[in-house]
């Protein structure tokens, strides 16, 4: 159904996202790898107002943030679908992907680069984040029930980037005390094809995010 | 039997979007307002229930059952009341350009609309420059169309005409003039206020302006 292309990198979760779509709806796409200190032509004529990856290209049109491209796949793609059929369960899922982007993974970002006195309270925010999510995948094998859907998708950085978050910012947030449901739900998401076949390794994703991690710090340090 | 009830404060924006909605829809629905929106204690106890995570307006209660941010329900009002006039796009695409510019939107102009009446000298400069550079890129999008997504009012018009009833505010203490930046937003304004479900909806800016200088006192903002 047209030439689908994928700007991105693989050690952004946003475009892990968008490549387990393409692959759970079996859509064959061209990845193209950005270069984000060096960012292209195409990237910013395709993505000019955020100048960000992933963008998708179908049909040469772009479709830019990753939560935008996954409804539009959806849409697009209708088989396997992600998000689910009914309008009240559709909303739940929405509410629930746009906490996880603004309060769990800004969240855990936070606690992840504040130091010292900061560090202390970011942890609890993060914590606070997580344990809402913890009890929405009580008793549940996958967000979306018996097969994941769109909400496994957007969480899905839990189960590898979170954990290369920890391991920078020197703290434990997930574990199977705290949240179990949370833990056993990663662990099974990590197991499954497509998700498995697009986990970068923990290094060069660790790579990915020092440069942000010190980047924000010497922000933090000069303006004191 | 269908019950609707809006949790809802008049001068929020996103409610506007809402209540814009169901009246396209020809919905009926019962508008709660919230006495106090800037502090929890104030709040309703239908509203903390309903909304316990974020606590705020709009909040919609469809049969008892709970939606909450705006653009979300925007798309739970398009996809329930389906028999009616669809407000959404049926392009994928379409549905996406909208959905991102939503999203802008809610981003930008909810920090640079604040800094336009809240602070002064260059960071209120700077606020009037993105916003303007907002409101040109609506302009591009929109083109030469009567409304954003073609010759029908629908979800982007919903979703972007509220604010409208601010930039009164924002002219007055930002000194300058929308309609001398952005001529052809204000033409599409104008079109959409001849809407009955906006005018109902929209608030009068000058009440609108005494409101925000209240809050400006009420927590001390100079």
């Amino acid at each position: 159904m047209g030439e689908v292309k994928l700007i991105g990198t693989p050690q952004s979760f946003p475009c892990a996202r968008i490549e387990w779509a393409l692959r759970i709806k079996g859509v064959e796409y061209e990845y193209i790898i950005e270069d984000l200190a060096n960012k292209s032509a195409l990237l910013l004529e395709s993505n000019p107002v955020h100048k960000k990856v992933p963008v998708l290209l179908h049909n040469g049109k772009p479709i830019a943030e990753s939560l935008v491209i996954l409804e539009y796949i959806d849409e697009t793609w209708k088989e396997n679908p992600l998000l689910p059929l009914h309008p009240y369960e559709r909303a739940l899922a929405r509410f629930w992907a746009k906490f996880i982007d603004e309060k769990c993974v800004l969240g855990v970002w936070g606690a992840t680069v504040a130091e010292g006195e900061e560090k202390v309270k970011a942890i609890d925010a993060a914590l606070e984040s997580l344990a809402f999510l913890e009890k929405q995948i009580e008793g549940k094998k996958y967000f979306g029930g018996d097969k994941i859907g769109y909400l496994d998708i957007v969480a899905g950085w839990i189960c590898h980037w979170l954990i290369v978050l920890e391991e920078l910012g020197e703290m434990k947030l997930i574990n199977v005390e705290r949240f179990p449901s949370l833990h056993e739900w990663g662990q099974n998401f990590l197991q499954i094809s497509p998700i498995k076949d697009c986990i970068p390794p923990k290094e060069t994703v660790a790579q990915y995010f020092s440069f942000g991690i010190n980047y924000v710090r010497s922000l933090a340090s000069s303006s004191k | 039997m269908e019950e609707v009830v809006l949790l809802g404060f008049w001068t929020s924006p996103y409610v506007m979007r809402v209540k814009i909605a169901l009246l396209e829809k020809g919905v009926e629905f019962e508008y709660k307002e919230e006495k106090d929106i800037f502090e929890d204690e104030n709040k309703s106890e239908l509203l903390l229930k309903s909304n316990p995570i974020h606590k705020k307006v709009p909040t919609l209660i469809h049969n008892g059952r709970p939606i909450c941010e705006s653009l979300i329900i925007l798309e739970y009002i398009d996809e329930v009341w389906k028999q009616q006039k669809q407000l959404f796009s049926h392009d994928p695409y379409h549905r996406a350009k909208a959905r991102f510019l939503i999203d802008l939107f809610d981003n930008k102009v909810g920090d640079c609309g604040r800094r336009m009446w809240a602070s002064k000298g260059e960071d209120q400069e700077a606020a009037k420059r993105e916003f303007v550079e907002f409101l040109k890129l609506l302009e591009n999008e929109l083109g030469d169309k009567p409304y954003f997504a073609g010759d029908y009012f629908g979800l982007l018009d919903i979703a972007l005409i509220p604010i409208t009833c601010r930039f009164y505010t924002y002219e007055t203490l930002g000194k300058f003039s929308v309609e001398n930046e952005c001529p052809r937003f204000m033409a599409w304004v104008r079109r959409c206020n001849q809407r009955e479900s906006v005018s109902k909806t929209l608030p009068d800016p000058f009440k609108v302006f005494d409101f925000v200088l209240e809050i400006k006192k009420r927590f001390s903002i100079e």
